[in-house]
């Protein structure tokens, strides 16, 4: 058991003295230093005077846009010249594409080695029927976790940039923003509320079966989950944040973006660790076509989708109330 | 080529150059809406369905709501109101007269 050291023995530690420094209520170089209340900074009237002024003489003189010759020459020549690079800058891209190779032919340089490996054994080693997936979630799948987790990395910084201090919120002013903004809402729209009730199952029904067939058929894990985050913004629009923050919170969204990226991390390490060098992984690949079948595809598949989902939602909410 | 996909080129065209033209912000986000709805159908073309459903549901629904959240956050759609508002009472002192 630790014990509270009295205050002469504590001021002879060195966390007493690290704190102190830290503080900056005594600097080694400098001895004590002196803390003075900053002055209030003020504007003086005469600069205040000053700036008016000269606003003023630049609004007569300079952007005075029917006498000034030199600002009228240079609207015309700075719209031609716009003009110009324009038309210029797109005859370059368009010579420099007629020079690509023509869409499917077989001397382009993509058809190499590489994707015949991909097409030919891409059933046989992922047991995915669309190859697509099988080359993002298997050969690939370190790079989509690098997506998934730049898409995380953006949401962060997003909660930085727009989340607002609750703190402040105490104090009055800050109250009401939010506020204003739940009146904005839709909330009674009736023609809205009829649609979103008929609609929203559906959206979300077919974003899962986007994310569970995304080894079979067209999609996966990225545009399932984008698919449930237009239904549930959605449902957001039309019943008001009341009703989502039941279902949705905070918490839901660290907890589902923290579990969804170690489970993919944790998964690929082990399909790294076993497969990467064609080596028994005991994952059973199943028949190809069914659900359950590919291995550890689908399981990346859901972890993606649960990701990108709530990204969608978060950000929603991010830009229009700064807040859960 | 089809003549359907140089029709859907075409308007691509069009929608790109027309975003920078319109005058209202709103206008512009739903020509973009509709650019990246053609674009979807264009991927379908060009046999990769892949792309045209992260398309349609990135592009036309996320994205667009997105940016209409930010018009509402800067009060964009807000101002343009009040100034139909400020129009119509004008008109009505006019009609009054």
């Amino acid at each position: 058991m630790s014990k509270l050291k009295p205050q002469k023995e504590y001021e002879k530690t060195k966390a007493f003295h690290f704190f102190r420094w830290l503080s900056g209520s005594k600097d080694p170089y400098l001895g004590e230093v002196e803390m003075k209340p900053q002055k209030e900074w003020k504007v003086e009237e005469s600069t205040i005077q000053e700036r008016m002024r000269e606003k003023q003489m630049l609004r007569d003189k300079v952007y005075d846009v029917e006498h000034n010759d030199k600002l009228i020459f240079f609207h015309k020549v700075y719209a031609i010249a716009a003009i110009f690079f324009c038309i210029a800058l797109a005859g370059l891209l368009l010579y420099t594409v007629s020079y690509l190779p023509e869409t499917g032919a077989a001397d382009r340089p993509v058809n190499n080695e590489v994707p015949a490996r991909y097409i030919e054994n891409g059933l046989q080693e992922t047991g995915a029927v669309n190859i697509v997936t099988g080359m993002i979630l298997d050969y690939r799948a370190f790079d989509t976790f690098g997506e998934s987790n730049v898409l995380f990395v953006a949401t962060v910084t997003v909660l930085i940039l727009l989340h607002t201090n609750k703190k402040k919120s105490k104090d009055g002013k800050a109250d009401e923003e939010p506020e204003n903004d739940r009146i904005y809402e839709p909330k009674n729209d009736a023609i809205l509320q009829a649609g979103a009730k008929v609609l929203v199952p559906i959206i979300i029904l077919f974003g899962i079966y986007v994310i569970l067939n995304g080894h079979l058929s067209p999609g996966g894990g990225f545009s399932g989950g984008a698919i449930i985050g237009a239904g549930l913004i959605l449902y957001l629009n039309a019943f008001g944040f009341k009703k989502t923050e039941k279902l949705f919170t905070e918490k839901t969204y660290k907890v589902i973006s923290f579990a969804a990226l170690t489970t993919y991390c944790l998964a690929k390490s082990y399909s790294f660790y076993t497969g990467a060098n064609h080596m028994e992984s005991h994952i059973p690949l199943g028949i190809p076509g069914h659900i359950l079948s590919s291995g550890l595809i689908l399981v990346l598949n859901i972890c993606v989708g649960m990701v990108v989902a709530c990204t969608m939602y978060t950000f929603y909410v991010m830009f229009r109330k700064g807040d859960f | 080529m089809t003549i359907f996909q140089l029709m859907l080129m075409g308007f691509l065209i069009v929608c790109a150059v027309s975003v920078s033209f319109s005058k209202n912000l709103l206008n512009s986000i739903l020509i973009y809406m509709s650019y990246s709805l053609v674009m979807s159908i264009l991927w379908v073309c060009l046999e990769s369905p892949d792309l045209a459903i992260t398309e349609a549901a990135v592009g036309a629904g996320v994205t667009s709501i997105l940016f209409f959240a930010t018009l509402k956050k800067i009060h964009a759609i807000q101002i343009e109101k009040e100034v139909k508002d400020k129009e119509e009472a004008e008109r009505e002192e006019q009609s009054h007269e």
